[in-house]
């Protein structure tokens, strides 16, 4: 079976964020860039499927600028078999990233293709099922498992209050959330071969932009808190100041 | 025709609450464009009485779409008919609930009209015709303001931010029924919910949020945090770091920060829980924040409105035990 696994190189989490001086993009310099964490879930959920099923391929595709391709190494280097970048750039618009993937992802003829929930970087979480939507294909999000049998994939999808399960007819897109099981880390072997694995670059088919980011600014600062005392003695006052100052109560 | 369009949501035929704020978001957008608010629910049939509730909530018409293919929400259904829906009426902008349900709903909706999508947003502005609107990103490091150039305009807003206000006027509810739905299962089939059990709210929906850490020290010590909620009230609910997630004591669907749920309550209580920045990237736009630790110099003290220094296991029984106080005094 052939997944195709779309991954997304955003700031490390840890990372703080510096905004640059265009007032619309971050500034980039000394921040740690990596693959989005719900990705690391995705081709982590492709790996053990392909490894379980002991055939298929797991391709990795993404849209990006030229250092992408470290992204991509490091999916390699996890186990992916090869890797497609499609330089370009992915701004504030999901419809047009989708667009640009779906275009490739047609030519990639997978029967399962992963997405993360969101990316960490616009925190947009719909890339996927807009993909999937435009290439007519099932699509479940927010999965925290799911298993193929035949060519069905039942996937267990978190909700408000609880588990929804559904069936999807393969091909399908999935995107996937934190479930049980940790990304794993390369080893040293992955990486050393992770190097000869093909990665493949080509111009990204341009999607018109129709959401653009104005501006970017800092969150609003939060009023200095303040420390009400200790122990359980400070209580008392705290649902005072929660009912009569902060009216939360 | 500037019209704006409530996508909203209901679960057993009773409104959520975040339907009633998108109502509201919509009559906000809809009066800085000039133009009537709708809205639009989808369910099984026997769901009037949910439809006739937007009304006093600034809903001028809503839309009530009754049919069994409509009873669970299917996204290629529910897809197709949000997207007839907003055809036919020619809307301006359309509003949903950054739910589970809207966060799976838009995206397609936005794909099927070819237009773009701002999800989570905070606020929103119309300037010289031009719709902006204010989302969290970089895990709430950093607000953009976006810019839309298509229309109609999609936004989905994030649960308790926008907050719902009654109006005087009772709107009208006129059947919607849709051409386009097929009994086909377009390769996707619903096989069951799982309910996660108790009658607790969602913690992406509460008002109030009691979260635990790692603490905590141990899931037997979860007895005295459901105490606390339930001393909260029906509007609370619990939540839980990724320490203690992955420690299994308690469920993802619980998980509060970069890779769990995005929460805003009016009210966040984080009881042992250090506030590492990816538990921070899920709470920090809650409005009000309460923190007790025993370490004066945890992180999480520096968002937080109000901390208490000490031990949350002393502290926790205490704090219930005030507010079942309070609340008998009201
Ligand atoms: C990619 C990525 C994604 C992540 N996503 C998330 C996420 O979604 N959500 C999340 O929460 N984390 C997330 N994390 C993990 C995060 O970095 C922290 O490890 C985690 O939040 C720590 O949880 P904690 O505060 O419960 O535990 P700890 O950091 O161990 O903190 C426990 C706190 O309890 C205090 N304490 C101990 N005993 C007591 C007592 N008796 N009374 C009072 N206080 C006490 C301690 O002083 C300490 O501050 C993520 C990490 C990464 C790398
Ligand atoms: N530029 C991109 N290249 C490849 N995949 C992407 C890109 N942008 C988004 N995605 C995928 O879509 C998911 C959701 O992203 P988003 O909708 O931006 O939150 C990500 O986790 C990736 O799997």
């Amino acid at each position: 079976m052939n997944i195709v696994v779309c991954i997304k190189r955003t700031p490390d989490t840890e990372t703080r964020i510096r905004l640059g001086e265009d007032g619309v993009s971050i500034d980039p310099s000394g921040v740690k860039f990596t693959m989005s964490p719900y990705d690391e879930f995705a081709l982590e959920a492709a790996l053990q499927l392909k490894e379980s099923r002991g055939d298929g391929e797991v391709a990795l595709l993404s849209l990006g600028g030229e250092k992408t391709q470290e992204t991509l190494r490091q999916g390699l280097a996890m186990g992916a078999d090869r890797a497609v970048l499609l330089q370009g750039d992915p701004g504030a618009d999901g419809l047009a990233t989708a667009k640009v993937l779906a275009a490739e992802l047609k030519e990639m003829d997978a029967s399962l293709i992963l997405f993360g929930m969101k990316g960490a970087d616009m925190d947009q979480q719909q890339v996927g099922p807009m993909a999937a939507t435009i290439l007519g294909l099932p699509c479940a999000t927010a999965v925290s498992e799911f298993q193929v049998e035949g060519e069905i994939a039942t996937c267990h999808r978190e909700v408000e209050g609880g588990l929804e399960v559904l069936e999807l007819d393969l091909p399908a897109v999935i995107t996937m959330t934190k479930g049980k099981v940790e990304p794993r880390y390369a080893s040293l072997k992955g990486i050393m071969a992770a190097k000869r694995k093909p990665l493949e670059t080509k111009a990204a088919q341009g999607a018109e932009t129709r959401l653009m980011v104005k501006e970017l600014a800092y969150p609003p600062e939060r009023p200095a808190g303040r420390i009400v005392g200790e122990g359980p003695d400070a209580v008392t006052e705290l649902v005072r100041l929660l009912r009569e100052e902060a009216k939360a109560l | 025709m500037a019209d704006v369009l409530a996508v909203v949501e209901q679960r057993d035929g009773k409104l959520r609450g975040v339907s009633r704020e998108g109502v509201t978001a919509a009559v906000g957008l809809g009066e800085k464009l000039g133009g009537s608010v709708h809205a639009l629910l989808l369910g099984p049939p026997g769901i009037s009485q949910a439809a006739s509730e937007l009304g006093r909530f600034g809903a001028e018409k809503s839309l009530l779409g009754e049919a069994d293919l409509l009873s669970d929400y299917h996204p290629h259904r529910y897809a197709v008919a949000v997207t007839e829906a907003v055809k036919s009426g020619g809307y301006e902008a359309v509003v949903f609930g950054a739910t589970a349900q809207g966060k799976d709903l838009a995206p397609r909706v936005a794909a099927m009209l070819d237009v773009p999508l701002a999800s989570d947003v905070t606020g929103y502005d119309v300037v010289d015709g031009t719709v902006t609107a204010v989302r969290p990103v970089f895990s709430g490091k950093a607000f953009a303001t976006v810019a839309f150039s298509a229309s109609p305009v999609l936004l989905s807003i994030r649960p308790n931010v926008f907050q719902a206000r009654e109006r005087e006027a009772p709107g009208t509810v006129e059947a919607f029924a849709p051409q386009g739905l097929d009994s086909g299962s377009q390769g996707v089939r619903i096989k069951e919910f799982q309910a996660s059990g108790g009658e607790s709210k969602d913690v992406a929906e509460a008002s109030i949020v009691v979260t635990g850490g790692r603490g905590m020290k141990g899931p037997e010590n979860w007895e005295v945090l459901e105490d606390l909620r339930e001393a909260l009230g029906s509007d609370a609910a619990l939540g839980a770091s990724r320490a203690v997630v992955d420690a299994g004591w308690r469920p993802h669907g619980e998980q509060v920060g970069q890779t769990g749920k995005t929460v805003a309550p009016k009210l966040y209580i984080a009881l042992g829980i250090s506030g590492a920045i990816q538990h921070l990237a899920g709470m920090r736009t809650a409005q009000t924040i309460v923190a007790v630790n025993k370490d004066a110099s945890a992180p999480i003290f520096q968002v937080a409105d109000y901390g208490i220094v000490g031990d949350v296991l002393e502290i926790v029984p205490r704090l219930a035990q005030e507010v079942r106080k309070l609340k008998a005094g009201d």
